[in-house]
């Protein structure tokens, strides 16, 4: 047993039907789910994975894929086939019924996908069941429902019965008894499958915000792609009864393990998926303070660009110039940049998902800055890498610079202007960089060229 | 005609001697028990004086109900008072009530049985076909041998009778209540015992209340054959009638169990759809510290301690 795992599940096999000895040693040998059906349902076929401590697990699949069949076996309410289970360090399969209860009063709970809320008892009564079936004292549990159910933003609802609450709010019971009885594990069988999509983002941030808060550790099912995607540090997949893919919401995006995957995953919002430290392009277009207007006026000229990122110490992020600012700086002969430095350029964290960036790329025409927590830059999203994305034209557009702001001011006028200022330790530097700039201009045309063809493509592709 | 015939009747025969032969001590046992309870519910209601008795069965209308069934109580009973079968009357409720609270007993654990376990319902309903469907006075002839004439073969074979729609019901409202509360219930590590007690029984309560109807309305129908064996009341005045061909104490006692098959029928019918949607206060966690918290609560030291 390893420290991190929260539950460990060994070949588990589940057969439903004639002889399951017999299902089990043929499946293990390689048959698949329809060469049994004459005897019955494999409905999981030796599934065999972790999950760590604080993590929220995601299964997904088709209907009937045994999603079901697996998370019931998770906290004994199904015995396996073959394969066993382990939860907290305590292996379930072929546990007696009395230790089993005390596991699940211990370990694990679960919220239902139609809630299952006793209808004959309050809504606070349902929050406490756990509680009272791990035998809390009255007052106690009273007032840990009434905390969780605050929490959940049911407070005041307590005396009313299940019946009166809306599906959203009775789900939200559902998931108050789950985490008043305070057990490390949760399992959801597509708890929010039954609400309807407002209400259901709703819940999906909610529970996100409560695992951060309260470090349980989530098993999660959907059939739902983007719910998955949202939710899950990893994701399974289910097919026919077996996890055909095991990894990371990019992983299994970008990297999807047979054709099935990749089927499911198509249509799958990648807005929602992708963050922006996973589409960033590493900015080129940056000078650091202490270089000075020259520099940054020679960096634009050489990128056939309007603006650069201004990095201080540590590339510590402090703001953008634009071309026209640092031309007339160079031009007063002005040694520091400080005074044209604007911070009302775009800046996004890099685990912002796309979705989150459409509101700042429509805000600004620049180029999104991407930083850490420190505000160290760490790279730029272009508007059209936003679009290439969504449209997973390319995973690989890094290798360019796109440049999205195009020079404002002829190269000529700024060769001039920089000729015309130049010190004499400098001119010869200026002359050399007369011949890169040609150079340059015609591979970012170059460039330019291929992203507009590529978007075009992403525009075509996106509304199918 | 071929001279073979199939024994069946011998056999039957044979098996009540042999049960007489045997169990004789046991029913004799039996009969006294029916026998007592039986006396002390007619008791109960024979003694105090009628009015005091309609006041009381108005009140209980009431609560189940509310003040119109009250009222159609009591003008109902006034008109068995009027004609003069209120003593009969009583000694007919005291069997039914009789005959229905054991019946109850019996039928309401026996459905639970059947739907915890497919192999009980499959050998129980085809006994409850039988039951049923087997006219009522057939039970009346072993019911006679064993427990002799008088009140107690009626009120056996009222049991018999009426029992097989309180088992059916209680079956039908424990598997019908929804599998994924019961599995709410399990995940949370409750017993199996508390979770009929808990959720099961509560939620297919109105069924099985429906079943305690009907049981007490199929009881009420036997007491004119319990009449037969010499269970007096309503139905021994009935059979009278029907031997002295009196077509007007036919019609009053038979009107008198029409209106008694009505109060309870409408009383029994209000307190289980009353139970159905019942709302409990606020005070209701504190009713259920007094519970007991089953045998797991002390051996979870650990749960406990965590919490
Ligand atoms: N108790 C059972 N007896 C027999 N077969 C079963 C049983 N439970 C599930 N199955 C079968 O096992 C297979 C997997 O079912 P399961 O409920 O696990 O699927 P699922 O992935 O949860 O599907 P859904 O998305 O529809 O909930 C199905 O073919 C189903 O018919
Ligand atoms: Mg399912």
């Amino acid at each position: 047993m390893t420290e991190t795992s929260a539950i460990e599940v060994r070949r588990l096999t589940k057969f439903f039907g004639r002889k399951p000895r017999e299902a089990l040693e043929r499946l293990r040998g390689g048959a698949t789910r329809s060469e049994l059906a004459p005897l019955g349902t494999a409905a999981v076929i030796d599934a065999d994975f972790d999950v760590q401590r604080g993590e929220i697990f995601v299964v997904m699949g088709l209907s009937g894929s045994g999603k079901s069949t697996l998370i019931r076996t998770l906290n004994g309410l199904l015995e396996p086939t073959g394969g066993s289970v382990t939860v907290m360090g305590e292996t379930i399969t072929g546990m007696s019924p009395k230790r089993l209860r005390e596991v699940r009063r211990k370990h694990v709970s679960m919220v239902f996908q139609h809630f299952a809320l006793l209808p004959h008892r309050t809504v606070r009564e349902n929050a406490a069941y756990g509680l009272e079936i791990q035998g809390v004292p009255a007052a106690e549990r009273r007032a840990r429902a009434e905390h969780i159910l605050e929490r959940v933003g049911l407070g005041g609802w307590g005396d009313k019965m299940p019946a009166e609450l809306s599906g959203g709010m009775q789900q939200r019971v559902g998931l108050a008894r789950a985490l008043a009885s305070d057990t490390d594990i949760l399992l959801m069988d597509e708890a929010f499958s039954a609400l309807d999509p407002l209400i259901r983002k709703e819940m999906q941030e909610q529970l996100v915000e409560l695992q951060q808060e309260l470090g349980k550790t989530i098993v999660f099912i959907t059939h739902d792609l983007n719910e998955a995607m949202f939710l899950g540090d990893r994701i399974a997949v289910m097919r026919d009864g077996r996890i055909v893919q095991l990894g990371t919401a990019e992983e299994i995006l970008t990297d999807p393990a047979d054709d099935y995957v990749a089927q499911f995953v198509q249509d799958v919002d990648r807005s929602r998926v992708l963050t922006a430290g996973n589409v960033m392009e590493a900015p080129r277009a940056v000078v650091t303070a202490s270089a000075g207007p020259r520099a940054a006026l020679r960096s634009m000229r050489d990128l056939q660009t309007s603006m650069v990122f201004v990095v201080g110490s540590g590339r510590r992020l402090l703001g953008v110039v634009h071309d026209r600012d640092v031309l007339r700086l160079v031009q007063r002969g002005e040694r520091s940049l400080e005074s044209v430095i604007s911070d009302d350029h775009p800046v996004v964290g890099a685990d912002e998902h796309l979705s989150e960036l459409f509101e700042s790329a429509v805000e600004s025409q620049l180029p999104l800055a991407v930083v850490d927590e420190q505000g160290r830059l760490l790279g730029a999203v272009p508007r059209v890498t936003l679009l290439a994305a969504l449209g997973n034209v390319s995973s690989n557009t890094a290798e360019h610079t796109v440049i999205e702001m195009p020079a404002t001011i002829p190269v000529d006028v700024i060769t001039a202007t920089l000729h015309r200022t130049a010190r004499p330790e400098t001119a010869v530097a200026d002359a050399a960089d007369a011949t890169a700039v040609a150079v340059a201009a015609a591979e970012a045309a170059d460039i330019r060229a291929e992203v507009l063809m590529r978007a075009d493509a992403a525009g075509e592709r996106s509304p199918a | 005609m071929s001279d073979f015939r199939l024994p069946l009747g011998d056999w039957a025969d044979a098996f009540i001697q042999f049960v007489t032969d045997v169990f004789g001590g046991f029913f004799s046992v039996v009969r006294a028990i029916f026998a007592g309870f039986y006396e002390l519910v007619d008791l109960l209601l024979q003694t105090p004086p009628f009015w005091a008795v309609i006041i009381v069965l108005a009140a209980i209308a009431w609560l189940a109900k509310g003040w119109k069934l009250a009222v159609g109580t009591t003008v109902g009973l006034l008109v068995i008072v009027g004609v003069d079968q209120w003593q009969n009357a009583m000694s007919t409720l005291a069997l039914v009530l009789v005959a229905s609270l054991i019946a109850v007993v019996i039928s309401v654990p026996l459905g639970v049985l059947a739907a915890r376990s497919d192999v009980a319902s499959k050998v129980i309903r085809p006994v409850l076909d039988f039951m049923q469907t087997m006219p009522a006075m057939v039970y009346l002839i072993p019911a006679l041998i064993l427990f002799r004439v008088g009140v107690v073969p009626g009120i056996v074979a009222t049991i018999i009778f009426a029992m097989a729609p309180g088992v059916r019901l209680t079956e039908l409202g424990i598997r019908g209540v929804d599998k994924e509360v019961v599995e709410a219930g399990q995940a949370f590590g409750s017993s199996p015992w508390r979770i009929l007690r808990q959720i099961q029984l509560p939620l297919a309560m109105p069924s099985i209340m429906a079943g305690v109807n009907q049981v007490i309305m199929l009881s009420l129908s036997m007491v004119v054959i319990a009449g037969m064996v010499g269970a007096g009341g309503l139905g021994g005045q009935v059979v009278q009638s029907l031997t002295r061909i009196d077509v007007g104490l036919g019609f009053e006692a038979g009107l008198s169990v029409v209106i008694l098959a009505i109060i309870l029928d409408r009383v029994t019918g209000a307190l289980g759809t009353k139970r159905a949607p019942r709302r409990r206060g606020v005070q209701s966690p504190t009713t259920d510290a007094a519970e007991p918290l089953g045998p797991e609560a002390e051996r979870l030291p650990a749960a406990s301690a965590n919490a």
